[in-house]
């Protein structure tokens, strides 16, 4: 029972935490159509501009100013660049981008060096918070918790209550349509992709003390959130979040969980050892390949159902 | 068109093979270097660099070998085999005697078969393998070769100097290790020692962690928790390890962490204040450990390093290497000349006195080096401290060299002298 | 017409320097080949065929693959594994004949991956090789047996089998097996865009939904190309392990993926030499760069990046433009125009490297105790200097290139209207 509830905890954390990272993917990618592999390189600015900001400032200044960084830098790099190059096709777009990420991981290297930087938990949340039977769930978690609860809340009001809001919820499913009915959809690519590049910053500030800050953030979250955000589907911001909520807990989850496909055949009557054909492969226990069962559900998935969980359009 | 860009080609491919000759100094033992440059592991090579450099210094003031200076000649592997294979043809191309790697045992591995190939099929241009790092167990046993001296204990070693190193009142550890070859072997060495030395230990878990993907350990440390272990012992690194520390001090675990690589640059900066008096670490060495043994000479050689290079923060972690150089030093001198095989032979055997004082000895069987190795707890108080974080590595134990000798299954095909 | 004749020349050509290449850079005075430059020539010879394989999904069947490298590393393991039993088992077979076991090897996973990943086009496809990308490079590091974990799997090509009898100890035997195996190989590409499977791989890749109604179902035909692109990937893979005689994780990596993508983009994808191109290009900057420069990594994101933004047609769709001028006969009265640009280009490029160095310098390589020299000449980064220079120079040419291209673009446009007019007929 201890376990459960400590793995349920962090497995929500976890999973509150990519999803603030793909919910502005799935914006992007479900309104533009562009895969944005710079994306998880604002994640990576976000935590470096808040650890620099936090040496002069303070946290708390850095948890506002540093996404509004991330978003200006992304206004942008959609105004100059992404809007050139979009004529060339989604290809060029995702090649455009990756591009753009091997160029900020270097320059992030060059700039704050290429070891990890001591980006802190601010001392007023680093305490623990509560006990779950003798672990401590510290403040800082809850403090994760909140704020991107916080995030989907302001997201969902302002995609259902403002007037750009509609345009872009109409632009997620219909792009071409929002155009000819006369909305300046340029404008609102630009918002779009800055806002995404906002939140994915908000994200490094929140998870960049959690995690370490390093040039190879970018490169270690990357792959899972690609992976979120497609099994989510497009165009829906609320598979999104089933999807990062999912993957996180299964993430979690698949740690504690000691069984091996071996163990499932034991129970029907079939022993498989180390030395039975294929062998290596059957005894693997569940945590050994607990991060790689989001890929494997990508590959899944796509395969039976590639409009993802609650896309509403085909990937 | 096309014929016009092959010519393009040719002229520059010329260039390029001009600016790789080095127009340096005729005369100096030329030293190839290679290991990540750039890249994600960046930081290993480059650190290494600045350390190797000081010491070149140091050994050239010591008035070199055979009347030559030592020099160093960097090549960016990008931790890719295929590259640092590379950089062995550019090495030999040139006629160094040696090719020196610190990061990597994959790489190693491709070396050593290399040059085994190399200097066999060329018997007139043959060149030495330096192991300053690259730790696994297999190098000077299944895989050893004549040309490969290794300088740094193996992984069998170091679990070994971890065991002896476990205090008596710790009688249940838990294993997390990375789920490839080097963890595995750590794996499999520590349980071999457990047994051999520590009978009384009780091993509650055991875990295989995938490679560098793992984000949250807390899962991890629930386990743990959940089985009563009062230690807890990694071969990881890297994240892996800074991640797995950060998870244990959030959940307030009451947990000893015995590792291989907390100490490595960057380690004590992501572990912070939280690390006092819980993480230990295997090490060559500490800078406090001059201290601790009253040894003025080396105390002040590690400082003067940080006072040449007053932007590093990490500590002088290879300041071993100065060994390295000094048997190259000793072999060359005895020899009177920079032929590797000549050398090869000159230095397997050799004993030397460290610059600690402790005795080491080039094992002749596998060109393995049995060394002193310590075990370093991070704590407050100490009179150097890491990286600017108030914690330092103490020296919590030192396992001699005469207590390293392991048997090795190393059968090495030698030349004729 | 210029064409067919032409082509079939610079074929003849290329293999002439190819084979005269090494012979360059022998040192007579040692009387030895350059270990280097001939295992450069190999790698690049090699990341062609990979590259070109690469393009037979991305160019002509609109698929692109995030994990190509898994069919070439796949290739070079079974490579590997075969050399290893022929060694063992003592059976007779040419090492010239190998690479088409790794061939084999690319083509037998293509079909099982390829299965998996051709149901879908387009995003879906690309975010499948992503996932099935990730998840063989972890195996590779989990799985002992097949992939020899960290160390991965080690050969020995001198098997003591040939069809000429060559025993393969020296490097320059070993490049001209190379040189041969491209060949073949870029050969066999071309033809297969030739034949009925290239041209409608091509048709699927414009409009699939015609295809349909012409009769062929685009799943076969993206599936087939994948296996074929899959066979040659595992060529490459398998003169990867011939010339490294050993081969690990790494050879399965996104990275190795993202080089073909890069290869493929620079060069060109419309094409099909683009690649070529591309690949040499690309290898030479990884391997020829990174010894003067530890900032290669950003040159070439920085390149990718201003070929995606200024010319998607890579270096090949730029040569392309040109055709129509140079078939009205007035390609020598853009040579003024295009000095013009080159020098301010020339400046920009000069400050931009000269700025990012010296950041490197003082961020990263300060202390790794080089020097900063530009052939012998000394610079200190602390001063000022080199960075005003730097700077004014990258302002400077930058502002001088806009005015220049504004310039050029009037001439080149003028020259575009003059050959529309003129030669349209013929086209």
């Amino acid at each position: 029972m201890e376990v459960f509830l400590v793995s349920l905890l962090n497995g929500l954390v976890y999973g509150m935490l990519l999803f603030m990272l793909a919910s502005g993917l799935t914006l992007i990618f479900s309104m533009m159509g562009v895969l944005n592999f710079a994306h998880a390189s604002a994640f990576m600015l976000g935590a470096y501009f808040a650890y620099s900001i936090s040496l002069i400032a303070g946290f708390w200044v850095a948890l506002f100013d540093a996404p509004i960084l991330c978003g200006l830098l992304g206004a942008a790099i959609e105004r100059f660049g992404l809007r050139r190059v979009h004529r060339n096709g989604h290809v060029a777009e995702l090649l455009f981008t990756f591009g753009l990420a091997m160029v900020i991981e270097k320059v992030v290297q060059m700039s704050w060096g290429l070891l990890a930087v001591p980006y802190r938990i601010p001392a007023g949340l680093d305490f623990p918070l509560f006990s779950v039977y003798g672990t401590q769930f510290p403040a800082y978690r809850a403090f994760m918790l909140l704020i991107s609860g916080l995030m989907f809340l302001a997201i969902w009001l302002a995609l259902t209550r403002t007037r750009v809001g509609l345009v872009i919820q109409a632009s997620l499913t219909h792009p071409e349509m929002a155009r000819a009915l006369g909305h300046d959809v340029p404008k609102v690519f630009t918002l779009v992709f800055a806002s995404g590049m906002a939140l994915a910053g908000l994200a490094g500030v929140i998870g960049g003390n959690y995690q370490t800050t390093s040039p190879s953030m970018a490169v270690t979250m990357g792959p899972i959130v690609f992976v979120v955000v497609v099994f989510g589907g497009l165009g829906s911001l609320l598979g999104c979040f089933i999807a990062s909520l999912l993957m996180g807990l299964i993430q979690t989850f698949a740690v504690v969980l000691d069984y091996s496909a071996a163990d499932l055949l034991a129970n029907v009557g079939l022993t498989v050892t180390r030395s039975s054909p294929f062998g290596e492969l059957l005894t693997m226990p569940l945590p050994r390949i607990g991060a790689l069962l989001p890929y494997i559900l990508l590959v899944l998935i796509l395969w039976f159902r590639p409009r993802g969980l609650m896309g509403t359009r085909d990937t | 068109m096309k014929s016009i860009y092959r010519a393009a080609l040719a002229a520059l491919a010329m260039i390029l093979s001009v600016a790789v000759t080095p127009a340096g100094a005729q005369g100096t033992i030329k030293m190839a270097y290679t290991d990540p440059l750039s890249g994600a592991f960046a930081q290993v090579g480059d650190s290494n660099l600045k350390m190797w450099s000081y010491l070149i210094d140091y050994i050239n003031a010591k008035g070199g070998a055979a009347g030559r200076k030592f020099e160093l000649v960097p090549f960016d592997n990008k931790s890719q085999p295929a590259d640092a294979l590379l950089a062995l043809k550019s090495a030999t191309d040139q006629n160094m005697p040696f090719i020196v790697q610190c990061s990597g045992s994959n790489i190693a591995a491709a070396l050593i078969e290399a040059i085994d190939k190399h200097n066999a099929r060329n018997p007139d241009n043959r060149i030495i393998y330096i192991n300053c790092g690259a730790v696994a167990t297999e190098l000077t046993n299944e895989k050893c070769s004549f040309w490969h001296f290794r300088f740094d204990l193996n992984v069998a070693q170091k679990a070994e100097v971890l065991v002896r190193a476990l205090p008596k009142n710790i009688t249940k550890v838990y294993l997390i290790n990375q789920d490839y070859l080097f963890g595995q072997s750590v794996q499999r060495d520590v349980k071999t020692f457990l047994k051999q030395v520590r009978p009384d230990v009780q091993i509650v878990g055991d875990e295989l962690i995938p490679l560098g993907k793992i984000q949250d350990f807390s899962p991890y440390i629930t386990k743990v928790k959940a089985s009563g272990a009062q230690a807890l012992l990694s071969g990881n690194w890297g994240p892996d390890i800074n991640l797995l520390l950060k998870a244990g001090f959030d959940a307030g675990v009451d947990l000893r962490y015995y590792t291989f690589y907390a100490h490595l640059a960057g380690g004590p900066t992501t572990i912070g204040p939280a690390g006092d008096g819980k993480v230990y670490s295997v090490m060559p060495n500490s800078e406090n450990l001059p201290v601790e043994k009253g040894l003025k000479e080396a105390d002040e050689f590690i400082q003067g390093f940080h006072k040449a290079n007053p932007g590093m923060k990490f500590d002088f972690s290879s300041v071993g290497f100065r060994t390295i150089l000094e048997y190259l030093q000793e072999a060359i001198n005895k020899t009177g000349s920079v032929d590797p095989t000549k050398i090869a032979f000159a230095l397997e055997g050799m004993k030397r006195k460290d610059l600690f004082n402790y005795d080491t000895m080039m094992r002749k069987e596998d060109h393995q080096v049995m060394m002193e190795y310590m075990v370093g707890q991070l704590s407050k108080g100490n009179k150097y401290d890491s990286e600017g974080t108030g914690l330092g590595w103490k020296v919590s134990a030192v396992v001699e060299a005469k207590d390293l000798m392991q048997p090795t299954t190393c059968m090495m095909k030698r030349p004729a002298k | 017409m210029r064409t067919r004749t032409d082509l079939r020349w610079i074929w003849v050509i290329a293999l002439a320097i190819a084979l005269v290449l090494p012979w360059i850079f022998f040192d007579w005075k040692t009387s030895r080949h350059s270990g280097f430059v001939l295992t450069m020539l190999s790698e690049i010879g090699l990341m062609i065929v990979f590259a070109l394989s690469f393009n037979m999904q991305m160019g002509q069947a609109g698929l692109l693959s995030f994990g190509h490298a898994v069919l070439f590393g796949l290739g070079g393991y079974t490579t590997a594994h075969a050399l290893n039993a022929i060694r063992t088992s003592g059976i007779w077979f040419p090492l010239e004949l190998v690479p088409l076991i790794g061939g084999m090897g690319g083509l037998a996973f293509g079909v099982v991956i390829g299965y998996i990943a051709t149901k879908q086009r387009a995003t879906a496809f690309a975010m499948i090789t992503m996932g099935l990308s990730e998840l063989v490079g972890a195996a590779a590091l989990m799985f002992m047996t097949f992939f020899g974990g960290e160390s991965g799997i080690t050969t020995d090509r001198m098997i003591e089998s040939s069809l000429v009898g060559a025993s393969y100890s020296a490097p320059w035997q070993v490049y001209y097996l190379i040189v041969f195996w491209v060949f073949v190989s870029v050969a066999l590409m071309w033809l297969h865009t030739q034949t009925p499977l290239g041209k409608m791989a091509n048709a699927q890749r414009d409009n699939f939904e015609r295809t349909q109604f012409v009769g062929y179902d685009p799943q076969l035909i993206r599936f087939w190309q994948f296996v074929v692109s899959g066979f040659f990937a595992g060529i490459a893979g398998s003169l990867y392990t011939i010339v490294y005689e050993i081969v690990t994780y790494d050879a399965l990596a996104a990275s190795k993926s993202a080089n073909a993508l890069l290869a493929s983009y620079i060069g060109g994808v419309g094409g099909f030499f683009g690649p070529v191109l591309g690949a040499t290009l690309v290898v030479l900057m990884q391997s020829g760069l990174s010894l003067l420069s530890n900032s290669w990594v950003l040159y070439i994101g920085v390149l990718f990046i201003v070929m995606v933004m200024y010319a998607p047609g890579g270096i090949v769709g730029l040569l392309g433009q040109h055709a129509p001028i140079a078939r009205i006969g007035r390609l020598h009265e853009l040579v003024l125009p295009y000095v013009r640009i080159l020098v301010p280009a020339l400046i920009t490029v000069f400050g931009f490297v000269l700025l990012v160095e010296l950041t490197s310098f003082v961020t990263i390589g300060a202390t790794q105790g080089k020097k900063f020299k530009v052939g012998s000449l000394m610079i200190d980064a602390a001063t000022a200097q080199p960075w005003m220079l730097a700077i004014g120079a990258l302002l400077i040419g930058g502002l001088w290139l806009r005015l220049a291209s504004r310039g050029f673009m009037r001439v080149w446009d003028g020259l575009i209207e003059e050959a529309k007019t003129l030669g349209g007929a013929a086209r």
